[in-house]
């Protein structure tokens, strides 16, 4: 079970979308775990073949618990023992005892290698809206029929399977597994659960890490004059958002300062190559989550905006990725649209950095011995001072300002 | 289209980003960013399901003129009319 985010504990496995024998690649999506945040979908760290479901659909476990076992690639080829073979990495826990779920027997044949892998190992066809409708309601996905794109199980797939008599749908094996799906948290309760996680990681942070905050207004008129032209030229379909671009020189502004981009892990700063920004989203029912997009400063602006758009439709669907909660190494907020000007950030540990944006106003601004009314938003940094000093934060929001005054090099 | 359809399909799309709001309680002549709590992606995708069901593109120039229900239909109206007439 990862830690889907630093104050998880444990999490309950809703869904498994691998079964035993079936081949996976690192980054695939393998299960669903529900947590107090979000539903998440987890992707696998490893590639290789499923050698076993150790955690059960329905089951509540800690994290570091073994979920399932894979073997290697390496391991895969030499026909199968009776006796289970290594497991890709040790079991930090004790595995549970073994499974009695009757369904899937152990591959006791020899492995067919000419056979070609299973296409799109396990991965449901399923809309993540769909997804939590079926949660909610409490239909099992396995028994609905798609009526979407490439037989894909939608929204009104699953509420006709959830108004149709329980004995219309009967399985098709008869002795399905004995654990029925995880009747899903109700939205009061996770409202309240996310309210607890939230509660944790903002206590911890204010008391571990000693913040230090700084602002600087940046003028927004060469990079609003630009979207402005940009957006004009294309299809609504294709608009950016100027968050994008603030995203975009954020991680850009990195490459200057690193030591704003990385985690504090056990007494010391931990730099972070990549640059997976976490955007703070607020979500319609109270509560908020900050969600990757990965490697943005090599992102065009184009790229960031579909990850953006994805990502707050995902979050508002209640369906994230493992990744995506999990490694962030800045936080961006954005919290203009509710019309305040400055962010005093609280950072998400064991992030060391949080940049807020204000809403962009027009102002009087002097600029060569001239008064003239400009858009400005104030751009304010929440940094730890265990991993940097103020003048290194300094720098940084200087060079987010340098690279908004460019933006058609972002 | 009549206004009927346009407040129709404005409603509709509305209520699939803020599916916690009731229709009956927006009052048409009031700021819809505030009475729904929209932010700039919502407003976005609001225009982009527009231009989906009507063909219309609405530029950036012109969101303004749709801050409220009602200024949602008058302008659709009146872009429906001028497609319809070139």
């Amino acid at each position: 079970m990862p830690a889907l985010g630093a104050d998880m504990e444990a999490g309950t496995i809703l869904q498994w979308l691998v079964k035993p024998g079936d081949v996976v690649k690192r980054g695939d999506i393998i299960a669903v775990v529900d947590t107090e945040k979000a539903t998440i979908e987890v992707e696998v760290f490893q590639s290789g073949v499923i050698q076993s479901i150790v955690v059960p659909e329905g089951e509540k476990v800690p994290i570091g618990t073994v979920l399932a076992l894979i073997r290697t690639d390496g391991e895969a080829l030499p026909p199968p023992e009776v006796k289970p073979p290594l497991a890709a990495a040790p079991p930090r826990v004790a595995p549970a005892p073994p499974i009695v779920v009757p369904a899937p027997p152990r591959p006791a044949a020899p492995p067919r290698i000419e056979k070609p892998p299973p296409k799109a190992p396990g991965r449901l066809h399923v809309s993540p809206l769909a997804m939590r409708v079926a949660m909610e309601l409490g239909v099992d996905l396995s028994t609905v029929e798609g009526t979407g794109p490439d037989g894909a199980i939608t929204k009104s797939d699953v509420e006709r399977a959830a108004k149709a008599p329980p004995a219309a749908a009967p399985p098709v094996e008869a002795p399905k597994a004995p654990p029925p799906p995880k009747p899903p948290m109700a939205p009061a309760d996770r409202q309240a659960a996310m309210r607890k996680v939230i509660a944790a990681a903002m206590a911890r942070s204010k008391r571990e890490i000693p913040h230090y905050y700084l602002g600087t207004n940046i003028d927004m008129s060469r990079a609003m004059a630009w979207l402005q032209a940009e957006n004009l030229k294309r299809p609504v379909t294709e608009r950016l958002l100027y968050s994008v671009l603030l995203l975009k020189a954020v991680a850009r502004a990195v490459h200057d300062v690193p030591e704003m981009n990385g985690f504090w892990v056990d007494g010391a700063f931990k730099l972070s190559e990549a640059v997976h920004a976490g955007v703070a989203i607020s979500l319609r029912q109270g509560g908020l989550i900050a969600p990757a997009i990965h490697d943005v400063d090599k992102k065009s602006l184009d790229e960031i905006m579909a990850a953006l758009r994805d990502l707050v439709k995902r979050v508002r669907a209640g369906v994230l990725r493992s990744s995506e909660i999990a490694d962030a190494t800045i936080t961006v907020t954005s919290l203009g649209e509710q019309g305040v000007e400055i962010v005093f950030g609280i950072i998400y540990p064991p992030q060391v950095a949080l940049v807020g944006f204000g809403k962009i106003t027009e102002r009087p601004w002097a600029a060569n011995g001239m008064v003239g009314a400009r858009p400005i938003v104030m751009a304010s940094l929440a940094a730890d001072h265990r991993a940097s000093d103020g003048h290194c934060g300094g720098l940084f929001l200087a060079a987010i300002d340098r690279l908004l005054q460019e933006p058609e090099k972002l | 289209m009549t206004d009927d359809d346009i407040k129709a399909l404005v409603l509709r799309e509305l209520g699939k980003i803020a599916p916690e709001v009731n229709p009956d309680e927006i009052d048409p002549g009031l700021d819809l960013r505030e009475q729904v709590d929209l932010d700039s992606m919502d407003i976005l995708n609001l225009a982009i399901a527009i231009h989906q069901a009507t063909g219309i593109d609405i530029p950036e120039a012109d969101y303004p003129q749709m801050v409220s229900l009602d200024g949602c239909v008058a302008y659709l109206r009146s872009r429906i009319k001028q497609a319809s007439a070139s």
